[in-house]
């Protein structure tokens, strides 16, 4: 049986939960808590150790999909995520931009654990305030190399072709890496 | 969809630059507590913008030294319904001013209206796409490239003396024996308003509020009176200088294993997203 997996990472509250959730075939093995901290509490519950998901694409392959901690103060996780992983998914939250420091700044972490490929899912689109990809893209000084793909985290089509997305991107460099 | 947020997440420096890297056109609009300035973009350069209440264009005038302000007063109360483009066709017609005073001036009064806005740290901002008020006013076409370059310049030089001057909060009072150079010195009208309120009693943060002076502009001043030994700064009774923030150490690069998957398998998973 081979295993493959890939890292969701981004800001607290940016959607990663749900984007796990909404493409994997178990119901997500969340690892929840309620929230303590009076600031953070835009949402009930958080992610504290990380999410897990699964996705079997036949007898012989099965791709995990893992959720990091949004919150900074289980950063020690990420590094242990990241170990083996295909590629990342950083998820924004686009009608916030009080994250988006923190997410360029997760956006380095990661690069700088592993050199894979990555693609940036700018979620909550379907939100009137949303900042459009472009737009985040200069904003988070992404460089043009890089996806910035428009998300909607709950919907399961939307989540499939980011992920799809971030298939060809690997392929692309695998591609590259051969000739 | 509207750009909104805050300048404590996105600073102006980078709301300029998205601007122009996007080629937007629209209005930018930003308010700090009691101070609202409107940014005026077509195709990502800078037409026109204002800090506080806009100005008539004889007021702009007056402002570079082109009107007297006799003139500016009479023509505005004169020519309170003309838009800024009938008013300047006037003024160059009758010879007050040529046309590259009205540009220069224009110019001048957008630039002094956004340079102030690299300083605010704080405040909410929203761009609205596509929409140009103070379309009745001359706009000008100014890159913004260059606006950034001298904003940040300016952004630095206000870090400096917000490094040389920390607290606002402290007073002032003239030195018991200032330099030589005193008798020969000559300050300009800015710097007497500044002097005119300098006593124990008032404090750097105070001055800048009678004399509607923003923060930097009163750094900028007490500064040059401070490097001429004009003045000193003294501690105002009741007012404690607050300490630093002790910085917070970064988290050291990590290196990673890349994983060993082959092309055939990524090409799989490939397969089965897109028949699903």
């Amino acid at each position: 049986m081979q295993t493959v997996k890939m890292v969701v990472t981004g800001p607290f509250s940016a959607g990663k939960t749900e984007f796990i959730q909404a493409i994997s075939e178990i119901d997500v093995v969340a690892t929840e808590k309620k929230i303590s901290r009076a600031e953070e509490r835009i949402k009930d519950q958080t992610t504290v150790a990380m999410d897990f998901g699964r996705i079997t694409v036949d007898d012989d392959l099965v791709l995990y999909l893992f959720g990091t901690p949004g919150q900074r103060r289980f950063d020690f996780m990420w590094e242990i995520l990241s170990e083996g992983m295909l590629g990342f998914v950083v998820l924004l939250d686009s009608v916030r931009p009080e994250t988006f420091r923190e997410a360029r700044s997760i956006l380095d972490t990661f690069s700088s654990y592993a050199p894979v490929p990555y693609v940036v899912a700018a979620n909550k689109q379907d939100i009137d305030d949303a900042w459009e990809p472009e737009d985040l893209r200069i904003a988070l000084r992404i460089p043009t190399e890089i996806k910035v793909l428009p998300c909607i985290a709950t919907d399961r089509e939307s989540v499939k072709s980011v992920l799809l997305e971030l298939l060809y991107s690997i392929l692309e460099v695998m591609d590259e890496g051969e000739s | 969809m509207a750009l909104k947020g805050n300048l404590r997440d996105f600073s102006t420096t980078q709301l300029l630059n998205l601007i122009n890297l996007a080629r937007k056109t629209g209005t930018l609009a930003i308010d700090m507590r009691s101070d609202k300035a409107r940014l005026c973009f077509k195709e990502g350069k800078l037409v026109y913008a204002t800090l506080g209440q806009d100005a008539h264009l004889a007021t702009i005038l007056h402002r570079a030294g082109k009107l007297s302000e006799e003139q500016a007063r009479t023509i505005q109360s004169q020519a309170s319904a003309k838009s800024d483009k009938e008013l300047g066709l006037l003024l160059i017609n009758a010879g007050y001013v040529s046309q590259s005073d009205i540009l220069q001036s224009v110019h001048s009064f957008i630039l002094g209206n956004v340079y102030p806005l690299f300083t605010w740290t704080d405040g909410t901002f929203r761009f609205e796409s596509n929409m140009l008020p103070f379309e009745d006013r001359i706009t000008a076409s100014i890159e913004l490239e260059n606006v950034i370059m001298e904003g940040s310049r300016r952004l630095k030089e206000w870090e400096r003396l917000q490094d040389e001057l920390p607290n606002l909060d402290m007073a002032l009072r003239f030195a018991d024996r200032p330099g030589a150079n005193m008798r020969n010195i000559s300050m300009s009208v800015e710097e007497w308003r500044v002097v005119s309120f300098i006593n124990p009693r008032n404090t750097i943060r105070q001055i800048a509020q009678y004399n509607n002076m923003s923060d930097f502009q009163v750094r900028k001043i007490v500064y040059g009176l401070l490097q001429a030994g004009l003045v000193e700064m003294v501690q105002p009774e009741g007012v404690a200088v607050a300490a630093p923030k002790p910085g917070v150490p970064s988290r050291p690069p990590v290196t990673g294993r890349r994983p060993d998957v082959k092309r055939s398998i990524v090409k799989r998973l490939i397969d089965f997203f897109e028949s699903r």
